[in-house]
């Protein structure tokens, strides 16, 4: 069921010119205030900075903010970085969500600020909407087993196994070819030291 | 090659090949299997009388088939195992009646022929691929006459006429009078920059491998006269302007301008070409005892084997992609998995060593915790709801649930599920929630897209890994395209259910996209399957209707396809402008009394099944 008394945080990044360059950020940011349940609407010059964090951590603590969005780029980009920013506040991470007005907004309509604006509300809106659904979520931890598969014994195999295994670690290196050495063993000399391949 | 083959802490496998890889992240099940070598590597002493009693010779593969071996054999001095194996193919026969003499002549008795391959199994935490590449066959340029002058040869194959330990003892000899060249010419990009042929990018290591070839043969044979015919040479790690400077002062010419076709004098065996350089732009003719081709890298034969263990990505100069070109150039979208080496892209030494080492201490900061956090986006089964129909079975590609229609048992185990959420699309129950990614989160984005000025908007269903990323990739690039799609992420394609298509038509969307990774590179195994399925019924369901099926989109965007994407999306907005107000009106009034009909229906079964109990 959806929350209704939520209180809602957006957050819009400029991304220096990248967003605001063909977005009008503050237009944006009055959109959200309009929104019921958002409580707090700010942008910054870069979001994902230091000072960006902070006010995110501020604005968490002061207007005891329970849902997150921010306006930025892709969460295939920054999406942890903001996931471990909510959480060092006390936030379920997955109580954040990324609205990207980058590199699907900002970036691919540069000449048309109107309609990049506009686009930027609707992804923003989308995101405030799905906000009243989302839910906490724990992340489950695993056991790492303490061994690597390396499947290649040419020059790059070597090293990784060479370097995992001195480190103490299991390394099962897998060579098709019958002997260790790979396309580089066949060189007469490599350079830039000019001295023997093998 | 030693410190591998004596550390204790590698297990070697050489001449093995991994069947399988199953699990995920921490713990990856590991099937390889190790190939008979008919000679026992712990016991042979690569003494090598073997070889010398075999009677099968076989052009040698470490020597470019310059020269040849025996069936018995060392694939080079330095070989690690140093051990013998026999190649079967070759070899005579296991019946002793045949042949049999190279069991004879071991004094250790390391040969058996009935050896058997083995499979190994074992569990590891982290997985680095490095496959390699193969290098450039230029048969296919028949310009350049290879094969058919055997004067012109690879550069692999000049590096083995100029080692040492090659065929030729380390004496410089061209192939057709065993001779030393007096004048060598170098042609570079033989396989790499040319889109004729699909090898449009550059191979990194040619320029730099012809001028140390330069240097090699000018330090042993100073008289030697070679010229190297070039587009750009690219000398541009450190210390490489220096040697391109050092080749020159040595007196090697360099011609910018690659030669149109080679030909061949018959008499002497020389080899002609005509050529432009492009600096005087003056047609100039060349004559050389030997040509090289400086030939380039492509991707390994075999790395579909490689990619479908893994499900890894390719990006379309056909080597592996990245997690991120720039911030994540060592990891495998997958978490755990990292790339070493040329199976990423063409590097040379100095750069596949770094990336190894890089690729290392990725691994071991997963190893060294002893624990990965997960994903915590999987699907939750409400048994309550489940009508034992078993589908989530069906398509789940992980095997998590496991349904009895008889006996009407359901079981879910969470830990497999990865969070595809074609289950949830595929469940007409409601037993199964995908979580952050529930029906009400999407529809409510949908609503929420579609609300204002919906005629003019286009919903774009995109999973994470692919085309949404896809998108990324064209945002990147600055690519641009029509602002009038609106993109709403699921982790897989297999999640985009029928109802949120059709929710967007209700809502008036005049074009609705569902897009995902191509068909075999699907991150949830062959969770795609599934959409296709779903969008060819629904497709039917729209002809029905009377609402035209082409208002549906499904696309196969992958992540590296920016331009795809790009294109895509342009061509969407004309399908859009053709949709027709009356036309989304009546889709309106066909989905709204369809629905009512389906509540009608499900109360009245819904009654009936009341009143039987």
């Amino acid at each position: 069921m959806p929350k209704d008394d939520l209180k809602i945080g957006v957050f819009v990044c400029e991304c220096g010119t990248n967003i605001a360059g063909s977005v009008d950020v503050d237009s944006v940011v009055e959109e959200a205030k309009k929104i019921g349940g958002v409580v707090y609407s700010s942008k910054n010059r870069y979001m994902c900075s230091e000072p960006g964090q902070a006010e995110i951590k501020k604005a968490i603590a002061e207007e005891k903010l329970d849902r997150v969005i921010i306006a930025a780029c892709s969460p295939r980009m920054h999406e942890p970085t903001f996931r471990e920013c909510v959480a060092s506040v006390g936030l379920n991470p997955y109580l954040v969500d990324m609205a990207n007005i980058r590199e699907q907004c900002s970036w691919v309509h540069m000449g048309n600020r109107e309609a990049a604006t506009t686009k930027a509300k609707d992804i923003m809106k989308a995101y405030i909407a799905r906000a009243r659904y989302l839910q906490p979520q724990e992340e489950r931890e695993i056991p790492v087993e303490k061994a690597t598969l390396v499947i290649g014994g040419g020059i790059a195999g070597m090293q990784s196994a060479l370097d995992l295994a001195d480190a103490g670690y299991q390394v099962y290196l897998v060579e098709k070819e019958p002997s260790l050495g790979g396309l580089m063993s066949k060189l007469a000399k490599t350079y830039p030291t000019m001295d023997c391949a093998i | 090659m030693m410190d591998v083959g004596r550390h204790p802490n590698i297990k070697l496998l050489t001449y093995s090949k991994v069947e399988s890889i199953k699990g995920y992240v921490g713990n990856f099940d590991v099937k390889v299997l190790k190939k008979a070598r008919y000679v026992d590597e712990t016991q042979c002493t690569a003494c090598g009388d073997c070889a010398k009693v075999c009677p099968v010779v076989v052009p040698d593969e470490y020597q470019q088939g310059l020269s040849s071996r025996k069936a018995i054999y060392i694939p080079f001095p330095q070989a690690v195992p140093s051990a013998s194996l026999i190649d079967m193919n070759s070899c005579l026969g296991t019946n002793p009646i045949a042949c049999g003499k190279c069991a004879e002549k071991c004094d250790k008795k390391c040969i058996d022929y009935d050896a058997k391959d083995e499979t190994i199994e074992f569990r590891v935490g982290t997985v680095i691929v490095a496959t390699g590449m193969d290098v450039f066959d230029p048969v296919i340029l028949e310009e350049y006459g290879y094969t058919k002058y055997e004067n012109v040869v690879t550069s692999m194959e000049f590096e083995r006429l100029l080692s040492a330990g090659g065929p030729s003892d380390g004496h410089f000899i061209r192939p057709t009078d065993r001779k030393r060249p007096k004048t060598v010419g170098f042609v570079q990009c033989v396989g790499s920059r040319c889109e004729r042929i699909g090898k449009p990018y550059c191979s990194n290591i040619c320029c730099m491998n012809t001028i140390k070839d330069t240097l090699l043969l000018k330090d042993h044979y100073p008289d030697i006269q070679a010229k190297v015919f070039y587009i750009d040479i690219r000398a541009f790690g450190k210390g490489f302007e220096d040697l391109f400077a050092r080749s020159k002062e040595a007196g090697v010419q360099y011609i910018r301008g690659i030669p149109g076709e080679i030909a061949e004098d018959p008499k002497s065996r020389n080899l002609k070409v005509l050529v432009e350089d492009t600096t005087s732009n003056k047609i100039e003719e060349h004559e050389f005892d030997m040509m090289v081709l400086s030939v380039g890298v492509t991707p390994r034969f075999d790395m579909p084997e490689v990619q479908q263990l893994l499900t890894l990505s390719k990006t379309p100069d056909g080597f592996f992609m990245e997690a991120h070109p720039k911030l994540k150039p060592v990891d495998a979208p997958s978490t755990g998995i990292y790339f070493a080496g040329c199976a990423e892209a063409p590097k040379d030494v100095k750069d596949s060593v770094t990336q190894a080492s890089a690729a290392a201490a990725r691994a071991e900061t997963l190893l060294s915790a002893g624990k990965v956090k997960l994903e915590a986006i999987t699907s939750t089964l409400n048994t309550d709801l489940c009508r034992y129909c078993a589908t989530c079975s069906r398509v789940c590609p992980y095997g998590a649930f496991t349904v009895d229609p008889k006996k009407k048992t359901i079981s879910y185990i969470e830990a497999l599920c990865k969070g595809c959420g074609t289950c949830a699309a595929e469940c007409r129950f409601g037993a199964l929630t995908m979580k952050h990614f529930t029906d009400e989160q999407i529809i409510t984005q949908i609503d929420a897209h579609l609300a204002k000025d919906p005629q003019e908007k286009v919903v774009v269903f995109a999973c994470n890994w692919c085309s949404y990323a896809g998108a990324d990739t064209c945002g990147g690039a600055r690519l641009q395209y029509p602002p009038n799609q609106r993109l709403i992420r699921t982790m897989c394609s297999g999640r985009v259910d029928e109802k949120f298509v059709l929710h967007a038509f209700k809502k008036g969307a005049p074009m609705v996209v569902v897009s995902g990774c191509h068909y075999v590179d699907c991150h949830y195994i062959d969770a795609n399957r599934w959409t296709q399925k779903r969008v060819e019924k629904l497709w039917d369901k729209l002809e029905r209707w009377g609402i035209r099926p082409e208002r549906l989109l499904l696309e196969w965007i992958s992540a590296a396809e920016g331009q795809r994407f790009q294109k895509t999306m342009q061509d969407i907005e004309e399908l859009r402008k053709k949709v027709t107000q009356e036309e989304i009106e009546h889709t309106i009034k066909v989905l709204t009394e369809e629905e009512e009909k389906t509540k009608a229906k499900a109360k009245q079964t819904g009654g009936k099944a009341q009143k039987k109990s």
